[in-house]
């Protein structure tokens, strides 16, 4: 060990801090562009030297990289890229598609083009980034990061130190911003679909009324409107109430919980129009059931991220978006509910059926969502 | 041809962020070479280095082995004048690196040293002479940062434990390194060179560090042909040191042979100090290469900035001053370096902007600090006169 340790004392006192004697050290350039909604374009350069030492691109030992070499390497080297880059939004990452590479030469040698597009769950929203590309190696590696927003432009350099960036598109402008969660708020309703059945289940006895055990039309479609409105509006109150105080942090319920509570009022409202018992007031059960549907679209709003500048806009967006998407329901199916009231099919086949179908599957969300943790004991 | 230089690069270097300008390309022949390794796979020097990282990972807590691969490539990063190596010593070391043992503080002082982290280095080896302090290698490091850094005194008492712990030229070229710039330089001249004759057998390196700052010595001292025959012998020794190559190019450049330099770096531009003395040479030719060279330089420097190094000041205070022509912002990037590292170059930089911005009185710290060592150096002497000849 002495003996060692001697032999490379020269080797270091010539390593003297000599001024500018260094070769320009080991970076990558990482661009990324924030392109149609939930797309970003990534470029990212990466030194063909720093390649050669992770991976080896050198096959023939030649001391020359040429074209062949590195072409029959993409493959490796996409994936050693991709695996050392996360870009993570909402809980989920996005996924990178269309990768292609080519060549570039920078001012300290040839660099390899990484260019792919990243899907992401949502863009309006912070996103995550973490790279960790060779830093196991090469403590001494950066990222420089670049990002263009459509307002501008971010720049960081990565390290070991910081591998991780919130990359804050806050660049948007606030009614861009508002539109973006009204889109979120709207499109829940059709993808939270428990939500929409719930209101359907509701809304199917709206055009009829129950008189001595048996269904009766209701005449007028404005009764109907006057009805459906309310059954709508105690809703939408109701699940705005519990949102806010939810994403606020006011209330905080266990998301299994809120669920199975949220299986259980569709089953709920489904036995209703098979056996009445609110036969009048509907909209006594629409708010009281829909305070707990609140909670479930907060969880989906605090998976979205809320810009801590703007979460009035944030919540005002989506809940009117909620609001959007359930008058795009009532809109489409109401008139069609109307004229069809008084035939078999309406009050046997859709009613009756249809509310039993719901309840079965209510049930068994219910029990899905309630028994997560499997019962058996293994 | 400065100025009009100057005009072509508006800017690049005063912009923040960077952006990728070039388009990149997909080559159309399997065979076209796209990156050439200085050392290829079956150099001795790479094989060897890759049997220990490979023998290292089947046993990755072998301190010894990794110790062994990690002053390999210190080693090679310094042939290459590559710093990446640097980073690859840390990450073999990483498992000890934050309760490092003797041997591995010794090693992080190293890399911090190159990093030019003088004081994260200084501390580093006197823990190590705290816990050995017969330690040579802490005790020469240890110096030379002193040196660097202009406390001369200090640096001479590091210098002292050498010539009962070390070799005899290994303690006199310590020494003179030093004198050399303290104001004796003819005795650290003459010390060096009984040295080098009694040391005919010593260790090449050794040789080479002691020739180089002879070579320097002379050249400061205004003794071309000597300094000359110096550098020659250096270059006899057949060891790859880019220290000597920037050291010889410098001379040249100041003896007017810019043709010279650009034989020495026409094939290898990787270090971002060759590079600059390259572009410097093919200036004072009038060369059309020149504007490409400068903005290769440029976008390194840009770079080097973006990740917040210190280590590129004096570079980029050179080309600011001497490629870009702007010497108001030069004279701030040298005075910045000045606070960080005061060798002769350091010194001279200074003066040169100072001159050039019209601003004697920024000067003024350089000048006393010259007055106060007396280090000798007929370019500094030169400048001083026509610095002091604008002030009165």
């Amino acid at each position: 060990m002495k003996k060692l340790a001697f032999a490379f004392l020269l080797g270091m006192v010539l390593m003297v801090p000599v001024s500018g004697l260094a070769h320009k050290p080991s970076d990558s350039y990482l661009t990324l562009r924030f392109t149609q909604d939930n797309t970003l374009a990534v470029r990212w350069d990466v030194a063909l030297r720093d390649l050669e030492y992770a991976l080896g691109l050198d096959t023939n030992g030649d001391g020359e990289i040429t074209w062949g070499e590195l072409r029959i390497r993409h493959a490796a080297i996409g994936s050693y890229a991709l695996a050392h880059l996360k870009i993570v939004n909402g809980g989920e990452s996005c996924d990178p598609s269309s990768l292609r590479q080519a060549v570039e030469n920078h001012s300290d040698g040839a660099y390899t083009v990484l260019t792919f597009e990243l899907g992401c769950p949502y863009t309006h929203s912070p996103l995550t980034l973490d790279y960790r590309l060779f830093f196991d190696l090469d403590p001494s590696h950066r990222g420089l990061l670049r990002v263009d927003y459509p307002t501008g432009t971010q720049t960081a350099v990565l390290s070991p130190e910081q591998p991780q960036l919130i990359l804050q598109p806050t660049a948007h402008s606030r009614w861009r911003q508002f539109l973006d969660y009204w889109r979120e708020g709207g499109w829940h309703i059709w993808l939270g679909f428990d939500h929409l059945l719930f209101l359907i289940t509701l809304l199917l006895p709206a055009v009829l009324r129950r008189e001595d055990g048996h269904w009766r039309q209701v005449d007028g479609f404005r009764t109907v409107m006057t009805e459906v409105v309310g059954v709508v509006t105690a809703f939408t109150i109701a699940h705005s109430l519990t949102l806010s105080a939810a994403v606020l942090g006011w209330i905080s319920l266990p998301s299994r919980w809120v669920e199975s509570v949220i299986a259980a009022t569709v089953l709920v409202a489904a036995l209703n129009n098979l056996y009445p018992v609110v036969r009048t007031r509907l909209w006594v059960l629409a708010f009281s059931l829909g305070l707990i549907h609140g909670f479930g679209f907060a969880s989906v709003l605090v998976d979205l991220g809320l810009p801590s500048s703007a979460v009035a806009l944030a919540l005002g967006g989506f809940n009117l978006g909620v609001e959007t998407g359930q008058l795009a329901v009532v809109i489409a199916l109401l008139p069609l509910a109307y004229v069809l009231r008084n035939s078999w099919f309406y009050r046997r086949a859709l009613l009756q059926m249809g509310s039993a179908g719901i309840a079965v599957i209510a049930v068994t969300w219910l029990l899905e969502r309630s028994l997560e943790v499997p019962l058996l004991p293994f | 041809m400065k100025a009009f230089a100057a005009l072509l690069v508006p800017g690049i270097l005063m912009t923040s962020s960077w952006s990728i300008v070039a388009a990149p390309f997909v080559p159309q022949e399997d065979s076209q070479v796209l990156e050439r390794l200085l050392y290829p796979a079956d150099t001795p020097e790479v094989r060897e280095l890759r049997q220990w990282r490979a023998e290292l990972s089947r046993q990755p807590h072998n301190l010894d082995l990794a110790l062994r691969l990690a002053w390999g490539y210190v080693a090679q990063g310094r042939a290459e004048a590559d710093p990446r190596y640097y980073g690859y010593a840390q990450a073999v070391l990483e498992p000890w690196w934050q309760q490092p043992p003797v041997p591995v503080l010794l090693l992080r002082a190293t890399l911090r040293q190159n990093r030019h982290d003088f004081q994260g280095a200084l501390n580093d080896f006197a823990a190590v002479l705290e816990i050995q302090p017969r330690n040579a290698q802490a005790w020469l490091n240890r110096a030379v940062i002193l040196g660097v850094q202009g406390d001369y005194r200090s640096a001479l008492r590091s210098c002292l434990p050498l010539s009962r712990l070390s070799t005899q030229l290994l303690a006199s070229a310590c020494a003179g390194s030093i004198l050399s710039v303290n104001g004796q330089a003819q005795t650290g001249y003459r010390l060096l060179q009984d040295a080098l004759d009694n040391s005919a057998s010593a260790d090449k390196r050794e040789q080479l560090w002691a020739i180089t700052i002879l070579a320097e010595t002379a050249a400061r001292l205004g003794r071309v042909r000597a300094a000359e025959q110096h550098f020659q012998e250096a270059f006899r020794l057949d060891l790859r040191d880019a220290y000597l190559l920037n050291a010889y190019a410098d001379f040249l450049l100041d003896q007017n042979r810019p043709e010279e330099v650009r034989n020495l770096f026409q094939n290898d531009t990787r270090p971002d100090a060759f590079l600059l003395r390259l572009a410097l040479a093919e200036q004072r030719i009038g060369s059309p290469e020149t504007k490409a060279y400068q903005q290769q330089l440029a976008d390194r420097i840009q770079a080097i900035r973006m990740r917040g190094d210190s280590t590129h000041l004096n570079t980029e205070a050179r080309f600011t001053l001497h490629l870009l022509d702007r010497p108001a912002e030069a004279l701030q990037l040298a005075l910045r370096n000045w606070t960080v590292q005061r060798e002769p170059t350091d010194a001279r930089l200074v003066l040169e902007a100072a001159l050039a911005a019209d601003d004697p009185k920024a000067a003024r710290p350089v000048l006393d600090w010259l007055a106060e060592t007396g280090l000798e150096d007929v370019h500094l002497a030169q400048l001083k006169q026509r610095l002091t000849g604008v002030q009165s």
